[in-house]
């Protein structure tokens, strides 16, 4: 099921490049690179937002188990958060550069 | 995102052109950019605010607002000595400083006609700069020049010279990573706001700017934090060895 969906995934991932310059040349050669910066964009969010899940799953999970380190597993979470959320700010500072 | 700002046209019309003029100099633009103005009407309000304050504080009868800032005070202070494991009232100037500076720039942003000052990648690395030249110099007033270098090499004389050069980059990233990360947080939050703003009515975007009362807060929390964090790392040596 999962390698079915990933597998579509990708498949619609490569149809949308291969897609994207047909349809910028129908508007004018010089939106293909907005295109790619927006692509380069959901790629950084996706990628964050994983991370960023997999992190408060695990801060939750262990705040659960032991209630009693609540504040310090909710201080490491926040600044985990806010590293793993500068991943994405730095594709964001390159696409506001190169936009 | 290079419109005009009402108070900042006011502020450049009626008060900076005129002290230019002064010196004689007249130009026919706007002097101040709109994030400079900013800062100067936050350090303004709170350092009247300040004042305020402090002519109210009481020992014996706190009220409402003192309560409220002893509370931030005192934990900036306990997290400030978790952190760096000194006399944490030595940091505090910056550090509280630092917290209501942000928090006030940050929160800005969500009044109509205003603008966040902290979305200007200059007004965010101006502080990250002063936090790097602060740490250096408490690392190097703690510890000595050779021991503070020292500490960069590493544990191991056989991979000094790798080690060097890798936390000497990483030492300098810091400032980088501390503005780019709080000017990309309070300006792509502005962003969604304006284009949101620009395609619905104004009620839609309200959600987001509940988002961003919970992010300005974080994000200056966690400008802070990573202060203490290198301030810690800086010190701690001399603890050591």
């Amino acid at each position: 099921m999962i390698r079915k969906i990933g597998f579509f995934a990708i498949a619609i991932m490569i149809l949308s490049l291969v897609a994207m310059p047909v349809y910028a040349q129908g508007e004018g050669t010089s939106n293909i690179e907005i295109h790619y910066l927006a692509i380069a964009m959901g790629i950084a969010a996706a990628g964050c937002g994983i991370a960023q899940s997999i992190a408060v799953a695990n801060g939750c999970q262990g705040a659960s188990r032991n209630p009693g380190a609540t504040d310090t597993i909710r201080f490491f979470v926040i600044l985990g958060l806010a590293f793993i959320e500068f991943l994405a700010l730095l594709t964001f500072v390159v696409v506001l550069m190169l936009q | 995102m290079h419109h005009e700002f009402f108070v900042s046209t006011i502020f450049n019309r009626y008060i900076v052109n005129p002290i230019a003029g002064l010196f004689g100099y007249h130009p026919h633009h706007d002097i101040l950019p709109a994030h400079v103005v900013m800062v100067i009407l936050i350090f303004l309000g709170l350092t009247l605010f300040s004042f305020f304050v402090r002519s109210r504080l009481s020992v014996d009868k706190p009220g409402g607002l003192q309560q409220t800032l002893e509370l931030i005070s005192n934990g900036i202070l306990g997290l400030t000595e978790d952190m760096t494991g000194v006399d944490p009232r030595r940091f505090f100037p910056l550090l509280g400083a630092l917290f209501f500076y942000i928090l006030c720039g940050n929160l800005l942003g969500l009044f109509p006609g205003f603008m966040s000052p902290t979305s200007n990648l200059n007004a965010t690395a101006s502080m990250a700069i002063m936090v790097f030249f602060y740490y250096n110099y408490v690392g190097f007033k703690a510890n000595g020049f050779v021991k503070y270098m020292a500490h960069f090499a590493g544990p191991s004389l056989l991979i000094a010279p790798l080690m060097f050069v890798i936390e000497i980059i990483s030492h300098c990233a810091r400032p980088f990573s501390l503005s780019v990360r709080l000017f990309g947080n309070i300006y792509a939050e502005e962003l969604i706001i304006g284009s949101l703003n620009s395609m619905f009515p104004f009620l839609i975007a309200l959600p987001v700017m509940a988002i961003g009362l919970f992010a300005s807060t974080i994000q200056a929390f966690i400008f802070i934090v990573l202060t203490m964090v290198y301030l810690g790392g800086a010190v701690e040596h001399s603890d050591h060895d």
